[in-house]
C-alpha cells in the first residue's frame, strides 16, 4: 500500500491524462469533465503542501521499480510551487473556457483533451527525476502546445503553430542529444546520480551547450524569441494564457534544474552570457511591446520581456547570497504566470466585447467592461512590479541580490524594465478611458470570463502577501543548494 | 576506426546535415524531413554509443530510449504533416510566411 502523499502525487499526472481521454470520448460532457479534472488536480497539488512541509521532499518509485531502472517521481519545494501555480492558472483558464468556447463550438471538442494533456505533461515535467522522462514530458508539452496554437484554424494561426512546432521539435532534439552524451559518459539518466557522477570535461561541456541551446530556444530567450509573439498572439485567448503563463515555465524549470543539479559548476562565462541575453530581452521585449497596435501582440511581447527577468539570476547565483537570486526569479515566474494569464484572459474578454483588439480603439472600455479592465490593471501592477504584488516581491529579492554583489547594471535593468512595463500598461488604460470618434457596437461578455480573469489578477496581487508562506515551501529539499557529494 | 566511432561520426554527420536543411530549405515538407534526419542522427548516437566497452555487451537501456524516441518522432511528424496540410488548404502556401502576425 502506497502512502497517501504518493497517491496524490501520481494523481497530479494521471487525473488530467485520464480526463483528457474522457473528454475526447465524450465531447458533449467535455466542459464538466474538464472542470471536474481541474478541481481534482488542484486539490492534489494543494494536498502535497502539508506533506512536503512536514516530511520533506517526496521520492516515489512508480510501480515499485526504483532508479536507475524504473521511473522515479521527485517533488521538492521548487516542484511544489510550480505545480501550485499551474493548478491555480489551470483552474482559472478552465473556468474561462466554457463561456469562451460557447461562441466557438467547433474548437471546443479539441480544446479540452489537448489542454488536459498539456496539464499532465507540465505536472509530469515538474515531478520527473530522470532526464529521459523529462524529454518525453517536454515533447508531450511541445506537441500539445503546438496543436493548441493551431486551434482557431486561420492562416496566421496555422503559420504560427507550424513555426512553433518546428522550433519546439528542434529544441527537444537538442536536449535529447545532450541526454545521449550524458548517458554515454555516466550510464544513468537519474538526475541525482548524474549530479554525483558528472565531472568537468569536454563531454559535459558539449552536453551543457546543446541542452541549454535547445531549452533557451523553447523558453524564447532573446534572440530565440522570434517564434513567440505570433504564436501567443494568434492563439485563442485561453490558449494564449496557457502558453504564456505555463508552457514557457516548463522549459525554464528544466533549465533551472539542469543548472542547479548538474551544470552549475562547469562554466563561469555562460552565466554572464545568459544574464546579458536576459537583460537585452527585458529591454527589447518591453520596447517592442510599447510599439504594438494590437493588445494581444503587446501582451506577447511583454512575455518576451518578462522571460528576460528569469535569466537575470544566473550571473547572480554564484556570488554572495546567490540563493536569494534563485528565490527571486522563481517568485517572478509564479507572479508572471498568474498575471499574464489574467492579462490574456482580459484580452479575450475585450475581444469578445469589441470584436477587435486594436489598442487605439478601446472606446471607454473602462466604463463598459469595468471588471475586465480592473483585472488587466491589477495584472499590470504585478508585471510592473509595484507593491504589494507578487511581481514586487520577486523584483525586490532580485534587487537585493544585485545590490549585495554591487551589480548595478543588473539593478538598473530590473528598474528600467519596470518603468517600460508601466508605460505599456498605462498606454492601454489610457485608451480604455478615451472615447473614439465613432461609437462602437459591443457584445456582452459572460461573467464567468470576466471573473476568472479578475480572480487570477487578484491572485497575482495576493502573491505579494504570501511570501512568508511560499518561501519556506520553496526551500523544502533545498533545491538551490548544491547536491551533497558533487565535486567542487 | 572502431565501429563506435563510425556510428558516432555518422550520427553527428546526420545531425549537421539535418540542421543545415532545416535552416536553408524553404519548403515545409523538407523542413519536416530535416527534423526527422536530425532525430535519426541522435538515435544513431544513442544506440551507437551504447557499447561502452570494446567487445563487451552493449547496454540495452539506450535501445529502449531509441524505441520511445521513435514513437515520439512518429507522433511529431504526424502532427507536423497534418499542420502542413491544414496550412496549405487555408492559405495555398507550403512554406512559412515571415510576417510577424500583425
Amino acid at each position: 500500500m502506497l502512502p497517501s502523499g504518493a497517491v496524490w502525487t501520481a494523481a497530479l499526472v494521471f487525473t488530467p491524462l485520464l480526463a483528457a481521454l474522457a473528454c475526447f470520448l465524450a465531447p458533449r460532457a467535455a466542459n464538466w469533465i474538464g472542470l471536474l479534472a481541474a478541481g481534482l488536480t488542484t486539490l492534489a497539488a494543494a494536498t502535497m503542501v502539508p506533506t512536503l512541509m512536514t516530511d520533506g521532499p517526496l521520492r516515489i518509485a512508480v510501480g515499485g521499480w526504483g532508479a536507475p531502472l524504473g521511473i522515479d517521481l521527485y517533488a521538492d519545494g521548487l516542484s511544489a510551487v510550480l505545480l501550485l501555480m499551474t493548478a491555480v492558472v489551470g483552474l482559472g483558464v478552465s473556468a474561462f473556457a466554457p463561456a469562451y468556447f460557447g461562441a466557438h463550438p467547433q474548437q471546443r471538442p479539441w480544446f479540452w483533451p489537448l489542454w488536459l494533456i498539456l496539464w499532465a505533461a507540465l505536472n509530469g515535467l515538474y515531478l520527473s527525476a530522470d532526464l529521459f522522462n523529462l524529454y518525453v514530458m517536454l515533447e508531450l508539452l511541445g506537441l500539445s502546445a503546438a496543436a493548441l496554437t493551431a486551434l482557431s484554424g486561420g492562416g496566421p494561426a496555422l503559420n504560427a503553430a507550424m513555426r512553433y512546432l518546428l522550433v519546439s521539435l528542434l529544441g527537444s532534439a537538442a536536449y535529447l542529444l545532450g541526454v545521449a552524451l550524458l548517458y554515454h559518459a555516466h550510464a544513468t539518466v537519474d538526475i541525482a546520480l548524474l549530479g554525483a557522477r558528472i565531472e568537468p570535461g569536454m563531454l559535459a561541456n558539449a552536453a551543457l551547450a546543446v541542452m541549454f541551446a535547445g531549452l533557451m530556444l523553447k523558453t524564447a530567450l532573446f534572440p530565440f524569441h522570434f517564434w513567440l509573439p505570433p504564436a501567443h498572439a494568434g492563439a485563442p485567448a485561453p490558449v494564449s494564457a496557457l502558453l504564456s503563463a505555463l508552457v514557457i515555465k516548463g522549459s525554464f524549470y528544466l533549465l533551472l534544474r539542469l543548472w542547479l543539479d548538474l551544470f552549475g559548476d562547469l562554466s563561469r562565462l555562460l552565466p554572464e552570457l545568459i544574464g546579458l541575453l536576459g537583460a537585452v530581452a527585458v529591454l527589447w521585449g518591453a520596447l517592442q511591446a510599447l510599439q504594438q497596435q494590437r493588445l494581444k501582440l503587446m501582451i506577447a511581447y511583454s512575455t518576451v520581456a518578462q522571460i528576460g527577468y528569469l535569466f537575470l539570476a544566473f550571473p547572480l547565483a554564484g556570488g554572495l547570497n546567490g540563493t536569494t537570486a534563485w528565490r527571486a526569479v522563481v517568485y517572478l515566474a509564479l507572479a508572471h504566470g498568474l498575471a499574464k494569464a489574467a492579462m490574456f484572459l482580459s484580452a479575450g474578454a475585450l475581444l469578445r466585447f469589441a470584436h477587435h483588439d486594436r489598442i487605439a480603439d478601446l472606446d471607454r472600455a473602462v466604463h463598459r467592461l469595468p471588471l475586465t479592465l480592473t483585472a488587466f490593471v491589477l495584472a499590470g501592477v504585478s508585471i510592473m512590479g509595484l507593491p504589494p504584488s507578487g511581481g514586487f516581491v520577486g523584483k525586490w529579492l532580485l534587487l537585493e541580490a544585485a545590490f549585495q554583489q554591487d551589480r548595478w547594471g543588473l539593478a538598473v535593468v530590473v528598474l528600467l524594465g519596470g518603468v517600460l512595463a508601466a508605460a505599456y500598461v498605462f498606454k492601454v488604460v489610457g485608451y480604455a478611458f478615451t472615447p473614439t470618434a465613432i461609437a462602437q457596437e459591443a457584445e456582452s461578455v459572460p461573467l464567468s470570463m470576466q471573473w476568472s480573469a479578475l480572480l487570477l489578477a487578484l491572485g497575482a496581487i495576493l502573491l505579494g502577501f504570501a511570501a512568508p508562506l511560499l518561501l519556506p515551501l520553496l526551500d523544502v529539499g533545498a533545491p538551490f543548494e548544491p547536491i551533497v557529494g558533487m565535486p567542487s | 576506426m572502431s565501429s563506435v566511432l563510425v556510428l558516432a561520426l555518422t550520427g553527428a554527420g546526420l545531425i549537421l546535415l539535418g540542421l543545415h536543411a532545416l535552416i536553408v530549405k524553404v519548403h515545409l515538407l523538407r523542413k519536416i524531413l530535416a527534423l526527422n534526419i536530425i532525430s535519426s542522427g541522435i538515435f544513431l548516437l544513442l544506440a551507437g554509443l551504447a557499447a561502452r566497452t570494446p567487445g563487451g555487451e552493449p547496454d540495452p537501456v539506450p535501445q529502449a530510449m531509441v524505441l520511445t524516441g521513435i514513437v515520439v518522432a512518429v507522433a511529431a511528424t504526424a502532427l507536423a504533416l497534418a499542420l502542413l496540410l491544414a496550412l496549405r488548404s487555408a492559405t495555398g502556401r507550403t512554406r512559412l510566411d515571415d510576417d510577424n502576425g500583425q
